[in-house]
């Protein structure tokens, strides 16, 4: 009797439980990173919209990072079960690009309003941002002016910054610095380093140290301090306006080669730039939307940078490993 | 060289394994074109995270190891109440879940830990940051102090006693007995407790990534995961994954020659120690030393057990993804227990036969054959196997496949350990029996094996279960919000800081694991003082 109250519980934990279902829906894949999906993110919202018009089952797998969901698609290589990977940034589309497991995706591009015009045939970007240092004004009187400033300043300030090889912030900021310092940027990581708490694995951990008061500045958007406003009605988060400009972000999406259900992919691209999905990036993702889709009133009292900064994403696919590389002996010696 | 039939499943199975072993390396090598290998040996950060890999595992060694050595002979020779449950709690560190001790460290030593509460009261702040070398070194201890103490416990209990009576004839002094008496015998266990030691601190994964603190504090192990998930270079990975096995391998073939088989068991027998002149001194060192261990290894598992049952106990058992990951993680566990005893039993089959006919080579070399997994880091082969098996990345059931088999490969030196003695006396006492009765496969399992091996069998599992549930290495690249498991999502809670949310998981995990493992060791250890 005991073996067979045993047995009952342990086939219950394999059986999954199956729902009511009139006939299956043709479903559509997207690898995107966790912020994206999570509850106060923009994709749940998003999943609701486009199921309405697609008649559809639009499936989030979500993974850590957007340097993740690339890793994944190399890792599964052509066996992908991704229709669309959404979540890589303008850094890593060239090393994506040379994966070959991405497809064209035919589109009108004439309505996208990006720094420069986008004319990419792969990828279609989504939202945009700039990286900036957020800090608390009421406790840190004096920030600095430039990133310069901020490296090289005789002070006890303390920063948490990402890890470049796993989150796209932690990446900005390596190619910040090399925009800004060029071939001495060793010397500027190791001063760096001395006012450096932590290199964290992913925004959200540095973001949760640095608002528990672990640090005085930490390495964010300058759209961040809109969610402080917005949701929380606070004004003391602000982002440290830097003058040698800002490095820029784009985030993007593509269709995978792979994919059988490439007519699904691409209404999925089509509607990421309608008014629906643009209108979620602002207060889901807490980024600037990439068409004209009108903003939240409140994002009038961001700072907005005097000049983007940006490399080539030709150039970071050549060079990102010996970068990588410089900052992490600068680190080590 | 004639094989017996009953030989041959374990042969094909050990084969499987090697080739398994060998295919993950291989496919990894061979997924891009150029490989330099002389790159990995010049470049400075991998000679930095070489020499930090010894260093770290070399300190994490000598503090566990020459702690270990007052700590075991003040346990020795002191009876006090709660001493059998102390050591049965040191036992358990072996399968305590690696987050969950982090957990439990942090909430002591942490920047915002007990500690650090306490010298605020003082006006004082904590002179230390646990993350980096510091932390890696008090998990280290924290794992295999006792581990260590235990091993030297059972050495200096297997003195005779007549040789105890003797050193009182002499009039010996402590220093004196321990000098002569005590001491071969701790160092007959030294070398390959040590080595042992130094082998789990070297390859050391989970510690290192959730207390290393960055690019600093990193060890091959863990640059082994970072080339793989962060940077896709699966090359630089085998090859790195290569140069750590080969290191490791030097060392397990020297601990294996010079090992003496025991079972891992939790179970103590009590020697009654002549203590006949002691002194005060002698009694307030072993009070300090036992008093030292204790404070050093209950609260931290205390805060486990305290810090779990907070107001979000109903909020992360009311969470979807919770019961996902636990769902999880007990197929995995059951499924990698079963597997790795099936693996150990047919292995030990073969490998009895040998030993019966007095080939011993042959035996310990099948049986080295399928420990080697010990020095192959989980992540490359779950790596490998998936490029082998990618064709099959339709089935959605394949990581999770994946994971079961590399948690069974990972489990399965314990089981074998736990199950060779016993099998090989049933071998020498039953084998004649058999053959002339005729009684043999099913029959045979069912009669002979099942019966005298029902305590092992159960251990066995028990080990592999906890072992399974606890393992963050081979689920570390397939994981996601999805596919998750007890500790990876624990690890995803410490990491965004729900720090509440995180102590109610690190309970559960703490009471599946250790919990199962000291339960099965109490109801057969029972079992067993009624049979005797």
């Amino acid at each position: 009797m005991q073996k067979n109250i045993i047995l009952l519980a342990l086939s219950a934990l394999f059986i999954q439980p199956t729902w009511a279902e009139n006939a299956p829906l043709e479903k559509l894949t997207v690898y995107t990173y966790n912020s994206f999906t999570s509850d106060w993110g923009p994709g749940p919202k998003i999943e609701k919209a486009f199921e309405e018009s697609c008649n559809c089952d639009l499936d989030f797998v979500s993974l850590d990072d957007g340097i993740s969901v690339l890793n994944r698609l190399r890792l599964e290589g052509n066996n992908s079960r991704a229709d669309i990977i959404l979540g890589l940034d303008d850094s890593l589309m060239a090393d994506a690009e040379k994966t070959g497991l991405l497809a064209k995706h035919n589109m009108d591009l004439t309505n996208i309003k990006t720094a420069n015009k986008w004319t990419d045939l792969t990828f279609v970007p989504y939202d945009q941002g700039y990286f900036a240092f957020v800090y608390n004004k009421d406790k840190l009187k004096n920030p600095p002016k430039s990133l310069k400033e901020l490296v090289e300043r005789k002070d006890d300030l303390k920063i948490i910054y990402q890890d470049p090889r796993t989150s796209t912030p932690g990446l900005g900021l390596l190619l910040w610095m090399k925009s800004v310092y060029g071939d001495s940027v060793s010397r500027a990581w190791k001063q760096l380093d001395k006012k450096t708490v932590t290199v964290t694995k992913g925004w959200t951990e540095s973001y949760s140290m640095f608002l528990k008061g672990e640090a005085d500045m930490v390495l964010s958007y300058t759209t961040s301090p809109a969610y402080h406003i917005i949701v929380e009605g606070k004004n003391q988060y602000v982002a440290a306006d830097f003058s040698e400009g800002h490095y820029m972000q784009t985030e993007v999406a593509a269709i995978v080669k792979s994919s059988q259900h490439k007519k699904l992919a691409e209404k999925f691209m089509h509607f990421m730039l309608s008014d629906e999905f643009q209108g979620e990036i602002a207060t889901g993702n807490w980024m600037y939307p990439v068409t004209d889709v009108a903003l939240p009133e409140q994002f009038r009292q961001l700072t907005v940078p005097s000049k983007a900064l940006s490399i080539k994403s030709e150039d970071v696919s050549t060079h990102r490993r010996a970068w990588t590389r410089e900052w992490l002996n600068a680190l080590t010696d | 060289m004639l094989l017996k039939k009953v030989q041959i499943p374990g042969l094909l199975l050990a084969g499987f394994i090697s080739f398994f072993v060998a295919g993950a390396l291989i496919a990894l090598l061979a997924h891009s074109t150029t490989l330099n290998v002389s790159a990995l040996w010049q470049d400075p950060y991998y000679r930095h995270i070489t020499t930090f890999s010894f260093y770290q595992a070399f300190l994490s060694t000598l503090l566990s190891v020459v702690l270990a050595i007052p700590i075991s002979h003040a346990l020795y020779r002191r009876e006090f109440w709660g001493k059998a449950l102390l050591l049965k709690l040191f036992a358990s560190t072996l399968v305590l879940p690696v987050l969950v001790a982090i957990f439990g460290l942090l909430s002591i030593y942490g920047n915002s830990g007990l500690l650090a509460q306490l010298l605020t009261k003082f006006q004082a702040s904590l002179p230390f940051s646990i993350y980096g070398l510091k932390g890696i070194l008090l998990a280290h201890v924290f794992f295999n102090l006792p581990f260590a103490t235990r091993l030297f416990l059972q050495a200096l209990q297997s003195i005779p006693e007549p040789q105890h009576k003797l050193a009182a004839h002499l009039g010996m002094t402590h220093w004196l007995k321990f000098k002569y008496l005590e001491w071969p015998h701790i160092r007959g266990q030294l070398t390959h407790v040590a080595g042992l030691i130094f082998m789990l601190c070297f390859t050391s994964f989970a510690t290192v990534m959730a207390i290393g603190g960055g690019p600093k504090a990193t060890t091959i192990e863990l640059a082994i995961y970072q080339a793989i998930k962060f940077d896709f270079d699966l090359q630089s990975g085998a090859l790195l994954a290569l140069w750590q096995m080969s290191l490791c391998a030097l060392l397990a073939f020297f601990i294996q020659k010079t090992m003496r088989s025991s079972r891992l068991s939790a179970s103590y027998t009590s020697v009654k120690v002549y203590l006949f002149s002691d002194r005060k001194r002698d009694k307030c060192w072993d009070f300090f030393c036992i008093t030292l261990v204790i404070a050093f290894v209950i609260p931290p598992l205390l805060m486990v057990l305290v810090a779990g049952l907070n107001e979000k106990l109903l909020i992360v058992l009311s969470d979807f993804y919770f019961w996902m990951a636990f769902k999880n993680s007990m197929i995995i566990a059951i499924s990698a227990g079963f597997l790795a005893l099936t693996l150990a039993f047919f292995i030990l089959l073969c490998s009895r036969v040998w030993r019966m006919r007095g080939l011993h080579s042959y035996a310990d070399n099948i049986e080295i054959l399928a420990t080697i997994i010990l020095v192959t880091p989980g992540l490359v082969i779950s790596t490998g196997l998936f490029l082998l098996l990618r064709e099959f990345n339709h089935y959605a059931m394949l990581p999770l496949f994946i994971v079961i088999v590399v948690n069974a490969l990972m489990a399965l030196p314990f089981a074998l350990k736990n199950l060779a003695e016993p099998m090989l006396h049933n071998a020498q006492k039953y084998d004649k029996l058999c053959a002339s009765l005729g009684i043999f496969s099913g029959y045979r399992f069912y009669l002979i094996e099942w019966k005298a091996l029902k305590i092992p069998i159960v251990q066995a599992f028990s080990l592999s279960f906890a072992l399974s549930i606890g393992d963050l290495s081979a689920i570390a690249l397939f994981g996601n919000r999805d596919f998750s498991t007890l500790p990876l999502y624990l690890f995803q809670l410490m990491g965004s800081y729900q720090m509440q949310s995180a102590a109610v998981v690190a309970l559960i995990l703490l009471l599946l694991s250790v919990g199962i493992f000291i339960l099965t060791e109490r109801i057969f250890h029972l079992k067993r003082v009624q049979n005797d």
